[in-house]
């Protein structure tokens, strides 16, 4: 019984960071950009659903609006961030995306005040028992939401022709663009797609602790680096296992190593244990 | 001076050993770390727990930098594994690693951190003048390395691995040896961080320690020593000077860091070097028929 909820509460955890890190594996697909201040835009989300919520009382409202609020933020950041940047050596655009996101998170701090914001009426709070455990509906909601977005977006880029271009893109942009794709508009999209599904995440996640603080996102960033670097940088379908492999190693590791290292170490431990066997990742793209 | 202002210059002698050892790294060989503040915590907590046991000043400060340098050439090994961005993870890895197993271990003293550590034995003044010798000795070590054959192969790794590869150079052997030296410094650091403060917090050790000694290197402007130097000095300084930074600290250093990199990505030496253009374009024209 314990092993089925400690797989359950990973697997929670595994597509939490699955919804964020497909964001940040598909910037790093298309531009070669480590995003760190993807993160900055899942705190962002949290932070806008929550008020959007509480103004409204609807969460539906403030999910949607948030993630299409932060989807626009995510494509001015990648106009007035990255852009000019991108010929520079890759080192230049990671160091300021670090910079980037610690002064959004100085900003939170700042704006939003220090002990974080709790939602009125926390929504989704209800006990639900699944194969006899008790999930919370937050938690359920997370996985539903990730199968959900993460299905429409496999669909929509397998099926749709911005899902082709999108898909061209990435593999080779010269080539796209000589067949008449607008880059740009496929980054541009690239970006709407990424910040909102990150928006998403991050009012899922200020709803199961019902806390939206200025350095939610601090961990989360660090850690969804590690696994698009484990699912083979680039890599969504490698990605996607990597989250929920790591959910799991991580919901056991805490119960049987948890004395030796905390959780997040754990997390950093394996990522580097299978980088010196595997420099490549675990599944390598192309 | 007052007693605040030699602990001020104290902060920032062991300032400049640390980013100079960042600068070797990453700067003189090209390999980017985001976990350099671990080894000042190795180099740190090994000074503090050996002080503690009784060991005298000069040998805790050099075993804390053996260590370090210990710990970095085998996370220099990860650098023949693996590069660029998967080495950038890999080191910011390292940084929380170092962080969980302290925060996990009594003896490192977990959460709470290390008190009790003994004085150094030396007055205020006297401890400031012998960071500042350290600090002379480490930039001159600096500015050698980057002129010897050794920066020379160091440059070539940074450059362009493959090409240096073919042309012989064992960029292996390199990478190591940066590391290595590097991180020791890192290690010096901390053992004069550890006897200065005579308290260690997990904490101190942190991402954002690391991240503030790379803005460090990246604002003074990668790879130049009076660059990082000077780059140095006015970020440790400047939450002393104004005041009011001092809540904004964080926020003026994420800012710094993304201008610089967005407007000047060569930092305050590329800055420095176009000015001079500017304002003399004969001498550097000079330069380049010399």
């Amino acid at each position: 019984m314990l092993y089925l909820e400690l797989l359950i509460q990973g697997l929670i955890h595994g597509s939490m960071y699955a919804v964020i890190a497909v964001g940040l594996t598909l910037v790093y697909g298309l531009l070669r950009i480590l995003h760190v201040a993807h993160a900055g835009l899942f705190t962002l989300g949290g932070y806008l659903g929550l008020l959007i919520t509480n103004a409204t009382g609807s969460l539906a409202l403030g999910m949607l609006a948030s993630a299409v609020i932060v989807g626009v933020a995510g494509m001015l950041m990648y106009r007035l961030c990255y852009q000019p940047i991108l010929d520079r050596p890759p080192y230049v655009a990671l160091i300021a995306s670090i910079g980037l996101f610690v002064a959004m998170e100085e900003i939170f701090r700042l704006v939003f005040g220090p002990y974080g914001l709790t939602y009125k009426n926390p929504p989704l709070q209800s006990q639900i028992s699944f194969l006899g455990i008790q999930l919370r509906a937050a938690e359920l909601g997370m996985v539903i939401a990730a199968v959900v977005l993460l299905g429409a977006l496999s669909y929509l880029s397998q099926n749709t022709r911005t899902g082709i271009a999108w898909r061209a893109t990435v593999d080779d942009p010269e080539i796209a663009k000589s067949f008449g794709i607008d880059t740009i508009k496929v980054r541009y999209l690239n970006f709407f797609i990424g910040s909102g599904l990150a928006a998403v995440a991050g009012i899922f996640v200020s709803l199961l602790s019902n806390l939206v603080e200025p350095t939610m996102g601090g961990v989360p960033a660090y850690k969804a680096l590690a696994i698009i670097v484990l699912g083979g940088l680039g890599n969504v379908k490698g990605t996607l296992i990597a989250s929920l492999l790591l959910g799991v190693i991580e919901a056991f590791g805490t119960i049987y190593i948890g004395s030796i290292l905390d959780r997040d170490a754990i997390a950093f431990a394996f990522l580097i244990l299978v980088l010196m066997i595997r420099p490549q990742g675990l599944f390598t793209g192309r | 001076m007052g007693i605040y202002e030699i602990s001020l210059a104290t902060v920032v002698g062991i300032n400049i050993i640390l980013a100079l050892g960042l600068n070797m790294i990453t700067g003189f060989c090209g390999q980017i770390s985001l976990g350099h503040a671990a080894f000042y915590g190795v180099g740190a907590y090994t000074c503090a727990l050996l002080a503690k046991a009784g060991t005298p000043l000069p040998l805790a400060i050099a075993a804390g930098m053996i260590s370090a340098g210990a710990v970095g050439l085998v996370v220099g090994l990860a650098s023949l594994r693996v590069r660029h961005d998967f080495l950038a993870i890999t080191t910011m890895g390292v940084g929380f690693l170092f962080l969980g197993i302290v925060r996990q271990q009594e003896i490192l003293g977990g959460e709470l951190g290390i008190s009790g550590i003994p004085s150094s034995g030396m007055s205020k003044i006297a401890y400031l003048v012998l960071v500042f010798f350290l600090v002379a000795l480490f930039t001159a070590f600096s500015l050698w390395i980057k002129r010897s054959w050794m920066g020379f192969a160091f440059d070539a790794v940074a450059d362009d691995e493959d090409t240096a590869r073919v042309m012989s150079v064992d960029v292996g052997a390199y990478k190591l040896v940066a590391f290595a030296m590097g991180t020791a410094m890192a290690g010096v650091a901390g053992g004069l961080y550890t006897y200065f403060a005579r308290f260690l917090m997990p904490d101190d050790f942190g991402f954002i320690a690391s991240i503030s000694v790379l803005s460090m290197v990246a604002v003074g402007g990668i790879g130049s020593v009076f660059g990082v130097i000077v780059a140095t000095i006015i970020l440790t300084l400047m939450p002393e000077f104004f005041r009011f930074i001092s809540d904004y600290k964080l926020l003026v250093y994420g800012t710094l860091l993304f201008a610089v990199m967005r407007f000047a990505p060569e930092g305050l030496a590329g800055l420095a070097r176009s000015l001079i253009d500017r304002i003399r374009p004969e001498v550097s024209a000079e330069k380049e028929v010399a």
